[in-house]
């Protein structure tokens, strides 16, 4: 009987994960919440594209991993591998923020000739700047703050005009991040930090800009305790960029000097997270609740700002236990009796 | 001679003793990690944190010598709490330590070989070790390695965190009382001394 009790309880215990278990499906549908708008219709196929006529002229070679081209006054067709660079993933491009662009609102019209002139190769891209500054539409993004922190990062004062806007927002598939992942945050974090990881974790392009060998991520984070979940849960520029309040995502990336190393500056009741990962949800408080908070709107970090009630609560019901300790042995002691 | 009777076998006394400490070290550290700032901290926080998940490891190994050996040895027969009239023993204890103890009345339930506990305290131990120590590890078990428990939801990773803060409260308020009602002994200190020496004096 005892034993049956015993094995009954374990049982309990073992399945009391099981218990709290949320589906996996549950996450999937908030992915997808998350491509939809506030009526539930997918944002996306209300596009109406302009210019994918006069792009397809590009893209015929621009989307393959090879060409083939007559050259003028040549007896055979010429089959060549187009550069891995050079091939743009349609997909991608039309599902981006700059899904409605001409290729030539970027590129130079010259680029309509081919084969392509060889110079335009060191054609100048336009900035950031160079469409969006002043723009009252796009004022809520606050481009020239951006630049302006932009100037002050490590890879600016480093690299300087070689380190462009481009270096880390891919212009053909960049897209807007921050604000448009609310409900799915580590898809979100995910994206931002392999915009770093595209260059700090592959030397080809960590090289284009400098000749230094990168330094290999996971030994420089080896001190970080429980790394795949830190690398999961938040993004890099949480310890790497210095937190602006005007701007949603910080772009102000420090030198390694200045990195976050206290695990205070999250862990604590005045988490950064909150000026940086969660800026967003908690200035949509209503439209937005903060990811992985479950019923307490705070999100999972520990030592964070969490459970405020239930702590003073329990620091309340602890304080008067030891009142009561200390009334109930005073009055044993003017007793005498026990 | 004074009577008394061999209560904590060694086993039981080492258990104990390890199981105490923990429980110290793990309020201390978790209060620390609760209410760590940049500024000022019991303990710097990722010291902390290693300093509990280490004696957390510890209480859980530690545990387990508890519920094997009370199911290998007698030990586990004290804490069966018998329903029927339970709640009525409870009220008659709870009148004694808030009434009779002051007025030098008769021990309700005085201890003897086959009563090692009195129902106040059968209750409130067997709630401890057999359910809040249990969810305890589990509740730091998933936060411990949250990856793995991720799989199952970051919900039940928030229920855990409160659950576990909760549960926290409720065995440093244990204690407590734990510590002071070992004080209502035949001496003062008569109940410390047994849980060295494995001999409960009676009063």
């Amino acid at each position: 009987m005892k034993k049956k009790r015993v094995i009954l309880l374990l049982a309990l215990l073992l399945l009391l994960p099981f218990i709290l278990y949320t589906p996996v499906s549950v996450r999937a549908q908030e992915g997808q919440a998350a491509r939809k708008d506030s009526t539930g219709k997918d944002k996306h196929k209300e596009r109406v594209y302009t210019n994918k006529t006069e792009n397809n002229v590009c893209l015929k070679c621009h989307s393959k991993t090879h060409i083939e081209y007559m050259a003028e006054g040549a007896t055979k067709v010429y089959k060549q591998k187009m550069f891995s660079e050079c091939i743009i993933d349609t997909n991608l491009f039309y599902n981006a923020n700059h899904w409605n662009f001409k290729c030539t609102d970027c590129h130079s019209d010259e680029y309509s000739t081919f084969p392509h002139k060889g110079e335009l190769r060191f054609e100048e891209k336009p900035g950031c700047l160079d469409c969006h500054a002043g723009d009252p539409q796009y004022a809520q993004f606050n481009f020239e703050k951006i630049d302006e922190e932009f100037k002050k990062s490590i890879h600016f004062q480093r690299q300087g005009g070689s380190f462009s806007c481009w270096a880390c927002h891919d212009g053909h598939y960049y897209k807007i991040n921050a604000r448009n992942r609310q409900e799915n945050i580590l898809a979100a974090i995910e994206y931002d930090n392999n915009i770093c990881l595209s260059c700090h974790a592959n030397i080809q392009k960590y090289q284009l800009i400098t000749n230094k060998v990168n330094p290999n991520i996971l030994q420089k984070h080896e001190w970080l305790p429980n790394q795949p979940n830190h690398f999961k849960h938040v993004r890099c520029i949480e310890c790497h960029a210095q937190v602006n309040d005007s701007l949603m995502v910080a772009h102000n990336i420090q030198p390694k000097s200045k990195a976050v190393k206290k695990c205070a500056e999250c862990h604590s009741g005045n988490s950064r997270l909150m000026a940086s990962l969660y800026k967003y949800q908690l200035e949509n408080q209503g439209k937005y609740s903060l990811p992985e908070s479950g019923f307490t709107n705070e999100p999972v970090i520990i030592g964070g700002k969490r459970n405020g009630l239930l702590k003073l609560l329990g620091n309340i019901a602890l304080l008067l236990t030891i009142v009561v300790v200390v009334i109930h042995s005073t009055l044993r002691i003017v007793s005498k009796k026990n | 001679m004074k009577d008394r009777i061999y209560f904590y076998p060694i086993w039981v006394r080492s258990w104990h003793a390890i199981n105490a400490l923990m429980f110290l070290v793990l309020i201390f550290t978790g209060f620390s990690i609760q209410y760590a700032t940049t500024s000022v901290s019991w303990i710097r926080f990722d010291r902390a944190v290693v300093v509990h998940d280490i004696a957390g490891l510890i209480l859980t190994f530690n545990y387990l010598i508890f519920l094997f050996g009370n199911i290998l040895s007698d030990n586990g027969r004290f804490y069966r709490f018998t329903l029927k009239g339970g709640l009525n023993r409870l009220i008659q204890q709870f009148h004694f330590y808030t009434m009779g103890i002051f007025k030098g009345a008769p021990y309700p339930f005085p201890i003897n070989k086959y009563r090692k506990f009195n129902p106040l305290q059968k209750l409130t131990y067997l709630l401890s070790m057999y359910l809040g120590i249990p969810l305890m590890i589990i509740t730091g078990l998933t936060l411990y390695f949250p990856a793995v428990f991720n799989l199952i939801g970051l919900t039940s990773l928030v229920i855990s965190d409160l659950i576990h803060i909760l549960l926290g409260y409720f065995l440093s308020i244990f204690m407590v009382i734990h510590v002071y009602f070992c004080t209502i002994g035949h001496t003062v200190t008569s109940n410390f001394k047994s849980m060295l020496n494995g001999w409960h004096e009676l009063h």
